[in-house]
């Protein structure tokens, strides 16, 4: 408690209960379960206080995606007050289904020396409906696929090559490119490359725990945000590298949930962690250097994540993606697209993630567009999932509108 | 990042003055730290209800000498007598223009009915908003039509309402079972929940169905504001399917028509190009001779900002653009010279209906609305809206019209400034 400044460390007090944040959340809209923001935050945590019985299990329903903390007038902390309380009081055991979300390195591991087959058998129906049973995976879902051998055991193939440029970067890759997607690495690679700048990856690099932290496995996440933040200080205070990303959430975890959810003190280096379209957004406005393009005429929709809106950073990824000759980008109004992470592929989720997400798809499927934008690796499952276009990080399709 | 023009405050007036700008060519950011004020809009905009001696105002327009006199410092007699007059008639135009249609004029106060049933002198009103002059309501009988607990708009008081200006009225009350879901959480039983049900075509013939019931022998229905969120087209279906008019009457907050509006302009602003960005807070500005030349926020860190023109539109108290602390009122982004008084005591009357001297406290002025840091005005920095010092909006009513007008003055000082100036075009 702040006597001076009258604030409690989660500043549950400053709500003055406008309720608007309750107007923003994407859950309360359509799923009659969950009280709110208000009521499940600053409301809740009066009543928490006094006694932890209050604490209501509805509280799982809550996304996390933090638009009542972007809208909130008072500065209200309400996403990280729900986050602490389900944290704090939560008596509900993790199922295995949600042992097997929540651990995306370990699955990453396990899947991908036999991507082709775990590929083929997951996008198998009668597999899906064996699955859905047992693990309560909605059978609709189109799961991830998995790639055949890991970014990092790719990335061994060219680190000398990268140690030769005379700009240096670390690269924190996350568990999506390293098991799901390595050519978005590749993507970021070649544009940072062809800036002159080389890439090395974190000698040990844990998943940042954003699906460990919403399935309730703390301790884990925590093990995890201890390895990572020491493996980013030793590139940012020890060799002087700034740490890029390309998954908004991933960041935003990195960033913010390290300090404000498990207590990890990053405060010395959370500067120096940035997505990468703001370091090169940066590079590219304080300097001569330049991307050279091809001419690639594309009607190109961004759709900005909950995190992206929480980490304010839209703007960086826009402006990149219309340095590409005759591009024309479209910001998308800003709308959950309702997967959150691994709460979209539970079968008890799926309707209400549907729901959630349909202003969205609305707007992709009518806007004529040529393919959809965004830094979110689940946003993308779920657009490509819900609508009839392709989701791209822009990274990648400016690495593919770059000159050869 | 580059603008023409950076505007921090993201409600009315920056958005105001931003589409402004946005329309003459300009590049324009809004920095917003959250939602703004007009999530508690009443449908109405007042222009200038009361004198600060309590004297009721019936033509704005007609009391700006009166005005001068009282409060010297007021924002509209800085701006002057025939400015206020140009701007409070043109600001109907603008709205007109983008999209906005109201009912009401600058040269004579008309009256609309709060959720407390209380009747006051207003300036413009929205469309389907209940908007009456003094002995002119052409209805005999109105139904007052609510949802069942529903508790933000009260019939009873409504009703007293209208007999006082004689129009006889039935209450009645009816629910939808879909309604039961959002029961759930009674204290998440509001307007803008109300009408993501009502608002559903597949419920739109059984409202038609329960209104025309719950209104027979009524010329008129009066309704809370819960119904056709984002969807103008929504309430002249209704209407036009019932054959005869529904009233809006604003209900406690969230105000719906004021979340659509703030959605509406903000779209606005967008679409014409300009950057939102929700959700960020300016900290600190470098100022070099009587220039701003570099803004910083907490979400953009070490990436400045920099325009050559500065909009601080942040908001009063509620918004944090005025914050207080024990012994001052200051404005914590540039840290400009601030009005208020300096003995804490003088701050409240303990009578809280009574006259509050902390609504008058704001940032200091000149003639050109520019901002004063340590009594030199800052050249490229602009103050509007309701972080402005020397009006009491709730005791004067002129909240929405200082809003409203000091957004289109300090556009126009920064159009003049740059060149680019050409007057708001007068509609019909």
């Amino acid at each position: 408690m702040n006597l001076l400044l009258n604030t409690s460390e989660n500043n549950f007090e400053q709500c003055i209960k406008c309720t608007i944040c309750t107007v923003y959340c994407p859950v309360s809209k359509v799923n009659p379960d969950y009280p709110g923001p208000k009521h499940s935050g600053p409301d809740g945590e009066r009543l928490r206080l006094k006694d932890p019985d209050f604490y209501d299990e509805s509280l799982k329903y809550c996304i996390n995606c933090k638009r009542c903390e972007v809208a909130c007038p008072s500065n209200v902390k309400i996403g990280d007050i729900i986050q602490m309380a389900r944290i704090k009081y939560s008596k509900k055991k993790p199922i295995l289904r949600d042992v097997i979300l929540a651990h995306t390195d370990f699955m990453g591991t396990l899947a991908t020396p036999f991507a082709p087959i775990v590929n083929a058998m997951t996008s198998f129906k009668p597999v899906k409906s064996l699955i859905e049973p047992i693990l309560k995976i909605d059978k609709r879902r189109s799961l991830p696929k998995y790639s055949f051998g890991t970014f990092r055991s790719w990335y061994k193939k060219v680190a000398d090559k990268q140690k030769k440029y005379p700009t240096q970067v670390s690269y924190f890759h996350g568990c999506y490119v390293n098991y799901n997607n390595p050519q978005l690495g590749k993507d970021m690679i070649k544009v940072l490359n062809s800036l002159n700048i080389g890439i090395q990856l974190l000698e040990k690099e844990r998943c940042c725990g954003i699906a460990l932290i919403s399935n309730g496995f703390i301790d884990k996440a925590k093990k995890n945000a201890k390895i990572d933040e020491a493996e980013i200080r030793k590139s940012v205070i020890d060799k002087k590298l700034p740490v890029i990303t390309t998954s908004s959430s991933c960041t935003f975890t990195v960033r913010d949930e390290h300090s404000h959810l498990l207590g990890v003190d990053n405060s010395s280096v959370k500067d120096q962690v940035e997505l990468a379209t703001r370091y090169i957004y940066r590079l590219l406005s304080s300097s001569d250097t330049k991307l050279k393009f091809k001419n690639k005429p594309l009607k190109i929709a961004y759709h900005t994540p909950c995190h992206m809106a929480k980490l304010g950073w839209t703007y960086y990824s826009v402006e990149l993606l219309k340095l590409i000759p005759n591009v024309e980008v479209t910001v998308l109004e800003s709308n959950c697209c309702g997967i959150a992470g691994t709460f979209g592929f539970k079968k008890e989720n799926h309707e209400v993630s549907k729901k959630i997400g349909d202003p969205l798809f609305k707007q992709i499927e009518t806007g004529g567009f040529d393919l959809v934008a965004t830094d979110c690796e689940t946003c993308k499952w779920q657009i490509e999932m819900f609508t009839t276009k392709t989701c791209e990080h822009p990274l990648s399709i400016i690495a593919n509108a770059l000159e050869d | 990042m580059k603008f023409d023009t950076v505007i921090i405050g993201g409600g009315l007036t920056g958005l105001i003055s931003g589409i402004r700008l946005m329309q003459k060519g300009q590049k324009c950011a809004i920095i917003s730290s959250g939602q703004s004020a007009l999530h508690f809009f009443s449908g109405s905009f007042d222009l200038l209800n009361n004198l600060p001696d309590g004297t009721p105002v019936n033509n704005p327009e007609a009391s700006l000498l009166e005005l001068s006199k009282q409060a010297p410092n007021h924002p509209y007699v800085k701006m002057g007598e025939s400015k206020f007059t140009e701007l409070a008639q043109k600001a109907k135009s603008f709205l007109t223009e983008i999209g906005i249609k109201t009912q009401g004029c600058s040269h004579k106060n008309h009256y609309r009915i709060t959720p407390m049933g209380m009747i006051k002198p207003t300036w413009l009103t929205m469309s389907n908003f209940a908007f009456f002059e003094v002995g002119k309501f052409p209805w005999k009988k109105a139904a007052i039509i609510n949802i069942e607990g529903f508790l933000d708009f009260n019939p009873d008081f409504i009703s007293e309402a209208f007999e006082k200006i004689g129009v006889e009225t039935s209450i009645a009350y009816f629910n939808l079972p879909e309604l039961n879901l959002i029961r759930k959480n009674p204290s998440e039983f509001r307007s803008t929940n109300l009408s993501f049900v009502l608002d559903k075509e597949v419920n739109q013939d059984l409202l038609v169905k329960i209104l025309s019931e719950k209104s027979q022998g009524c010329e008129l229905i009066i309704f809370p504001d819960c119904i056709g969120f984002r969807n103008a087209d929504l309430l002249p279906g209704l209407i036009n399917r019932l054959g005869k008019p529904i009233y809006l009457i604003p209900t406690f907050p969230p105000s719906l028509v004021g979340v659509s509006t703030q959605l509406y302009l903000k779209d606005y602003f967008t679409k014409l190009g300009g950057v939102f960005m929700l959700g960020d807070n300016a900290t600190h500005a470098d100022i070099e001779g009587n220039q701003v030349t570099n803004l910083y926020t907490l979400n953009h860190g070490n990436i400045p900002i920099s325009a050559k023109n500065v909009i601080l539109s942040s908001g009063s108290f509620f918004s944090q653009g005025l914050l207080a602390d024990i012994k001052q009122v200051y404005e914590p982004v540039f840290d400009l010279d601030t009005d208020y008084l300096t003995d804490r005591a003088d701050w409240y009357n303990s009578n809280l209906f009574e006259k509050q001297n902390y609504q008058q406290f704001g940032v200091k002025t000149d003639k050109n609305f520019h901002g004063i840091k340590n009594d030199t005005p800052i050249d490229n920095l602009y103050v509007a809206g309701a972080i402005l010092s020397g009006f009491n909006p709730l005791k004067e009513g002129c909240g929405a019209g200082v809003s409203f007008l000091s957004a289109l003055y300090v556009a126009e000082q920064i159009l003049i400034k740059e060149k680019t100036y050409e007057p708001i075009a007068q509609y019909k």
